[in-house]
């Protein structure tokens, strides 16, 4: 049919490079902004870009966090198969934004408060035991690195396929910790860190559900 | 807006004025909004005129009051000071008010009142920040009645020779700079004159962070900001100073603090 076979075209040729521009375009509009501040033009970082920066990256992380775990069940509902190729593109890009918001957090807070790269060390680790917030994330950050690093073809050969999984599965602990540095960073009483706690939590329990389903015998392999 | 005839004083720094839209545009403002832009957006909506502020508790003079009656328009002055948010950024503004020691000594504060208690507006309707509950509203703070009589404490009925902006706090608001600015309440509808230490919204919230004095300090390293240096808005945007002990006024107000351990009281 004309329609599976446009669906085919877009899943083969289309799908790859669009989420890479989608996954690109905050960080786009980011370093836009940051060149016009710098030419003393009109910017939309607002009066503390520094502050904005920090916000929309750890946001943006965030959501593409999200977006990546909500993959598979998209594939589930939708039974659209292809969508699972981009699928590590998009956790592969929720740690871009993630390292890019701890280096604009080291570079333009921390480095240019202490002025050297000791004290500006120094600092991420007082930092890091002194604030709930900033360990939490620290900790989401961590895990998140042998993710990233085993992300790419070789090392998912070289770990095998189960170890892999197993080691990936580190993903639902760090999006519990990256939620709760959010939810801990704010003042007051605010929705947007329980906005994302409740995705993460239908995501989660998406997962449990299914663990539960897999475990129960099949109907077939009991006939007495 | 509208401009505002005051007279100058002594009482101002050498650092260059923040912008007038960066004193405008970038507020804490939680009634209208957790943004830092949301106050700029919304608070036009907040009916300032007429306006009035009761008087409550331990004073010769008690009552609802206009706030042509609380505030003598007539003998307006200028105040440039430094504002240190806790959140460790900083503004130079200035201001246009009287002194607070004036206003509260026209009700006749009787020996029980200790303390003073600062209430701020609320309408859900006008202020659409409040139909969440970021904080328990209405949003209260208090400052110790000697602290509320220094000569630096001003409620603000102006900045930059013009009425108070919405966002800003209109028609007026406390300025107590040597405190981080949450302890400066911002469009004030009660003052009450208690005996005892009143509550404050922030330490309600999060009583280890915010504290009831809660006097600018860079020795004491705030749970979320180390409060060492602060951001200056509104300038370079790498900038930053080194934050001074009371925000830079320890000759005007440290006496009041003389032998307090003010990582403890902070």
């Amino acid at each position: 049919m004309a329609r599976n076979a446009l669906l085919r075209t877009f899943s083969r040729h289309l799908l790859k490079p669009l989420a890479f521009w989608l996954l690109a375009l905050p960080v786009l509009w980011l370093g836009w902004q940051w060149g016009m501040l710098l030419n003393g033009q009109a910017h939309g970082l607002g009066f503390n870009p520094i502050e904005t920066t920090h916000r929309f990256l750890g946001d943006t992380a965030i959501r593409i966090l999200l977006v990546s775990l909500a993959i598979t069940p998209i594939r589930d509902l939708t039974r659209w198969g292809p969508i699972m190729m981009v699928r590590r593109r998009i956790g592969l890009a929720a740690f871009w934004y993630a390292l890019l918001h701890v280096l604009a957090y080291l570079g333009l807070d921390l480095f240019i408060e202490a002025g050297t790269a000791s004290g500006a060390l120094a600092a991420l680790w007082r930092d890091v035991t002194d604030r709930i917030y900033i360990t939490l994330g620290m900790s989401a950050f961590i895990l998140l690195l042998p993710l990233a690093i085993t992300s790419f073809k070789c090392c998912q050969r070289w770990l095998g396929a189960r170890r892999w999984q197993g080691l990936h599965r580190l993903v639902y602990p760090l999006a519990i910790l990256a939620v709760l540095h959010h939810g801990f960073m704010v003042k007051g009483f605010q929705l947007a860190p329980w906005i994302h706690g409740g995705i993460l939590s239908a995501l989660l329990a998406y997962r449990l559900v299914g663990m539960k389903a897999r475990k129960r015998p099949h109907p077939s392999t009991n006939a007495a | 807006s509208g401009a505002l005839d005051f007279s100058a004083t002594d009482y101002t720094i050498a650092d260059p004025q923040t912008p007038y839209p960066a004193v405008t545009g970038y507020n804490n403002f939680y009634e209208f909004g957790i943004g830092k832009d949301d106050p700029a957006r919304y608070a036009s909506a907040l009916t300032t005129n007429p306006w009035s502020i009761e008087i409550e508790g331990h004073a010769a003079r008690t009552g609802r009051f206009a706030l042509e009656d609380v505030v003598d328009f007539s003998t307006l002055e200028e105040r440039i000071y430094r504002l240190r948010c806790v959140e460790a950024w900083s503004m130079v503004i200035p201001w246009v008010g009287v002194p607070l020691s004036r206003v509260l000594a026209a009700f006749q504060p009787t020996s029980d009142a200790r303390y003073v208690q600062f209430e701020t507006h609320l309408d859900r309707d006008e202020m659409r920040g409040t139909r969440f509950p970021v904080l328990d509203w209405p949003y209260v703070e208090g400052l110790r009645m000697d602290e509320a009589m220094n000569e630096l404490a001003f409620l603000a009925v102006g900045l930059y020779g013009e009425v108070l902006p919405n966002q800003n706090g209109a028609p007026v608001r406390l300025v107590v700079p040597w405190k981080y600015g949450y302890k400066s309440i911002k469009s004030i509808s009660k003052i009450r004159f208690v005996s005892e230490q009143p509550e404050t919204s922030w330490n309600r919230s999060a009583p280890r962070e915010y504290g009831f004095y809660s006097n600018v300090n860079p020795n004491r390293a705030h749970p979320r900001w180390s409060q060492s240096s602060e951001r200056v808005i509104g300038g370079n945007v790498f900038a930053r100073r080194d934050t001074e002990m009371f925000n830079g006024y320890a000759e005007q107000v440290a006496h009041m603090y003389a032998g307090m351990d003010l990582i403890e009281n902070h």
